[in-house]
C-alpha cells in the first residue's frame, strides 16, 4: 500500500518535469523562460529537503537555511562575475584597485565549487557546536539562527563587504565557457537541476529510512530518552545540521545560473521564514511534501504576483495559517487523509448493498 | 558494591531535596526505595542517570565517580533509566522504539549503515515476547495504553542491557493482573542485572522486596531493612500516615 502510494507520486513527478514539460518546450508551447523558472523550482525543493531533515525529522527549526543558500550563490556568482572581467564594476565605482583576498579562489571553477560547499558547512558546525553543546532548543533555537541571519542580511547589505550591497551581483555572462543566455545551456541546467533533486531526495531518503533517521525522529520525539539511550544527541544534531547547510548550498549554487542575479534579498528576514513554509505547508516529516511544497508555494507565487501581484504575503500567510489550525501534516498528510476517508466510505456503502 | 553514593546533597532553591549519608547497592541486587511523596526518591536516580546536578558529594558506580559526567556517558557505563512517566518515543513503532535501544555501536556511522541482524532480530523479538509487546510491534509507540507504554519503557531499558537499572513507579496505572507480571519480570531480571525501585504498591513490594527496602523520607535515610522490619516499624508507619513522631521530629 505505501510503496504504491509514493511509487505514484514517483512517477508523476518524472512523467511532469522529466517528459512534459521539456516536452512542450521542444514543441513549442513552454518558453524557455518557464521551463528555467522550474528549474530554479527545483533548487529551493533541494534546499526544502535539508529543512525537512533539521527541521520535519529532528525538530530543530533552523531560520538560517536561506543564508547558507545564499552563501552557495554568492560563491558561484562571485566565480561567474571573475569570469568576466579581472575587477568588477561594483568595485571599481568603489574605487577599490585590487581584487580582495577572499575574491582571489573564485577564479578557479574547482576551488570555487569546493568552497561553495565547504564554507557552509563548516560554518553550519561551528553555529551548531555552539547552539547544541549549549542546549539551546525549540523557540531559541529558531529566534537565534533568525538574528543570525538577519545579521548576515546586513553585513552583506554593506558596500565594505565587497559583495556588492544592496544591489548584490548580476549581469553573468558565461559559465565554463558556455554561454548563459543560450536555450541549450538553460535547458541543460534545467535538467541538471532536476537530476540534482533527484539524487538529494533519494540521498535523504536513505537517511531518513536508516537507524540514522530513527534517531533523528526519536531526538524529535523525546531528546532526553535518547540521551538515555546512550546516543550522543548533539553529535547527530550537528551532522543533520550540516547535511541541511550542504543542500541549502547545494541548491543556491544550481539556482544562480538560472537566475543572473543574487542579491541578500534571497535571505532577509521574510525569505528565511518563507523557505520553512514550504516544507510547513508541503507536509513535514515527509520528504515528498518538502519537495511538492516548494514547488507548488513557488509555482504559486509566480502565479499570484502577476494576478494580484500586492497580495502575496497575505495569500501565503493565510495558508499558513489554514496549514497550521487545520491540517498539521500539510498537503501531504490532506491528501493522506482524504485518501482514507474516500475508502472507508467505499467500504462502508460496499457493506450496505452488500 | 557495584554503586556507593556517600553524603550526597542536593537544594532546589534553598530547600534540601535530599541529605542522604549512605546508601549502596551489590551486584544482582533488587533494591525497593519507598517514602512519602517529595522524599527525594526520584531525586536520587534523577543524580544517578546524570540529569540532575548534585551539590556536594559523591556517587561511585563500578568503582567510578560519576557526579559531573552527563547522562550520555553515564548511560554507556552501564546505568539505564525508566521515568514515572512513561518517556518512549510516540511518534515512531514499536519495533523502532525497541531497535534504537538496543545495545550495539551508538555512533553516526554505525547508525547510518546499519543492518538489523538476525541476532539483533531474535533479541528484540524474545525481549517484546517477555513484555507482550508482540502483537503491536508496528503500531504507533503513543497508540498504545498506559500500562503497554510502561512495558515498552521497560523493554528499551532491558535492551540496552545495564548493569543497573533505575526503576521509577514501573506499576503505576497498571492491573493488578498487569503489576504482578512486572513483579515476576523484575525478580526475574534481578538474576542478572542490579535493580533499584522506586515503588508506592505495597502489595506490590511485597511481591518483589526479596532484599533489603530503604525508606527515604525528606530525603534522608529513615531506615533500611527487610520488607517485614519496614512494614512493621512505628516510624515508618507514622510517616505514611502522617501522624507525628518524636523519632521523626529529630530526623
Amino acid at each position: 500500500m505505501k510503496t504504491n502510494n509514493s511509487s505514484l507520486y514517483y512517477i508523476l513527478f518524472i512523467a511532469i518535469f522529466a517528459i512534459l514539460l521539456p516536452a512542450g518546450h521542444l514543441s513549442g508551447f513552454l518558453s524557455i523562460n518557464t521551463i528555467s523558472i522550474w528549474g530554479r523550482y527545483f533548487c529551493f525543493a533541494i534546499a526544502a529537503l535539508g529543512i525537512d531533515l533539521i527541521w520535519g525529522y529532528t525538530g530543530i527549526l533552523s531560520m538560517c537555511q536561506a543564508f547558507f543558500f545564499c552563501l552557495g550563490s554568492y560563491g558561484i556568482a562571485m566565480h561567474l562575475v571573475l569570469q568576466k572581467t579581472a575587477l568588477p564594476d561594483f568595485m571599481v565605482w568603489n574605487k577599490i584597485t585590487t581584487l580582495p583576498f577572499f575574491w582571489q579562489p573564485f577564479n578557479s571553477f574547482s576551488l570555487t565549487v569546493i568552497l561553495c560547499m565547504l564554507i557552509p558547512a563548516a560554518l553550519a558546525f561551528l553555529i551548531g557546536f555552539v547552539l547544541f553543546k549549549s542546549r539551546i532548543k525549540g523557540v531559541y533555537m529558531a529566534i537565534i539562527t533568525q538574528a543570525l541571519t538577519l545579521a548576515m542580511w546586513l553585513i552583506f547589505l554593506r558596500n565594505e563587504t565587497n559583495l556588492g550591497g544592496t544591489n548584490g551581483l548580476t549581469d553573468f555572462k558565461t559559465l565554463l565557457g558556455f554561454d548563459l543566455a543560450n536555450t541549450q545551456v538553460k535547458l541543460a541546467l534545467y535538467f541538471i537541476s532536476f537530476t540534482v533533486l533527484c539524487l538529494a531526495y533519494m540521498a535523504c531518503h536513505r537517511i531518513t529510512r536508516s537507524k540514522f533517521g530513527k534517531v533523528l525522529q526519536a531526538i524529535r520525539d523525546s531528546e532526553s530518552r535518547v540521551s538515555y539511550t546512550a546516543y550522543h544527541t548533539v553529535n547527530f544534531k550537528l551532522a543533520v545540521f550540516v547535511v541541511a547547510a550542504l543542500l541549502a548550498a547545494v541548491g543556491g549554487m544550481l539556482y544562480l545560473p538560472q537566475t543572473g542575479i543574487i542579491t541578500p534579498g534571497r535571505m532577509d528576514v521574510k525569505a528565511s521564514v518563507e523557505m520553512v513554509m514550504w516544507v510547513a505547508l508541503g507536509g513535514r516529516g515527509n520528504l515528498k511534501g518538502a519537495v511538492i511544497g516548494a514547488l507548488l508555494v513557488n509555482f504559486l507565487y509566480s502565479v499570484c504576483t502577476s494576478w494580484f501581484p500586492d497580495s502575496w504575503l497575505f495569500i501565503l500567510g493565510f495558508l499558513f495559517v489554514i496549514t497550521v489550525l487545520y491540517f498539521d501534516k500539510g498537503l501531504i498528510g490532506l491528501v493522506t487523509t482524504l485518501r482514507a476517508r474516500i475508502g472507508n466510505l467505499y467500504l462502508k456503502t460496499a457493506q450496505t448493498t452488500n | 558494591m557495584l554503586l556507593t553514593v556517600n553524603n550526597l546533597s542536593v537544594s532546589f532553591g534553598g530547600v534540601h531535596a535530599l541529605n542522604l549519608d549512605h546508601f549502596s547497592v551489590g551486584e544482582k541486587e533488587l533494591r525497593v526505595i519507598i517514602g512519602p511523596n517529595g522524599a527525594g526518591k526520584s531525586t536520587l536516580l534523577d543524580i544517578i542517570c546524570g540529569k540532575t546536578r548534585a551539590d556536594s558529594g559523591e556517587v561511585t558506580f563500578k568503582g567510578k565517580q560519576i557526579l559531573g559526567k552527563n547522562e550520555v556517558t553515564i548511560a554507556e557505563m552501564g546505568i539505564g533509566r525508566k521515568f514515572q512517566k512513561p518517556s518512549i518515543f510516540p511518534e515512531l513503532t514499536v519495533y523502532d522504539n525497541l531497535l534504537l535501544a538496543v545495545k550495539t555501536k551508538k555512533d553516526i556511522f554505525s547508525t547510518l549503515f546499519f543492518r538489523v541482524t538476525p541476532a539483533i532480530a531474535d533479541r528484540i523479538h524474545s525481549v517484546a515476547m517477555r513484555l507482550q509487546l508482540n502483537g503491536v510491534m508496528y503500531k504507533l509507540a503513543g497508540a498504545l495504553a498506559h500500562g503497554q507504554k510502561q512495558w515498552l519503557e521497560i523493554a528499551i531499558v532491558m535492551l540496552q542491557d545495564p548493569t543497573l537499572m533505575l526503576i521509577d513507579e514501573p506499576a503505576a496505572g497498571m492491573s493488578d493482573e498487569e503489576t504482578e507480571k512486572t513483579g515476576g519480570l523484575l525478580l526475574e531480571l534481578a538474576k542478572t542485572h542490579s535493580i533499584i525501585v522506586i515503588e508506592h504498591d505495597m502489595k506490590f513490594i511485597e511481591q518483589i522486596a526479596n532484599n533489603l527496602v530503604t525508606v527515604l523520607v525528606r530525603g534522608k535515610r529513615l531506615m533500611e531493612g527487610t520488607f517485614d522490619e519496614v512494614k512493621n516499624d512505628q516510624r515508618v508507619i507514622d510517616c505514611y500516615l502522617g501522624r507525628s513522631n518524636a523519632q521523626l521530629e529529630t530526623l
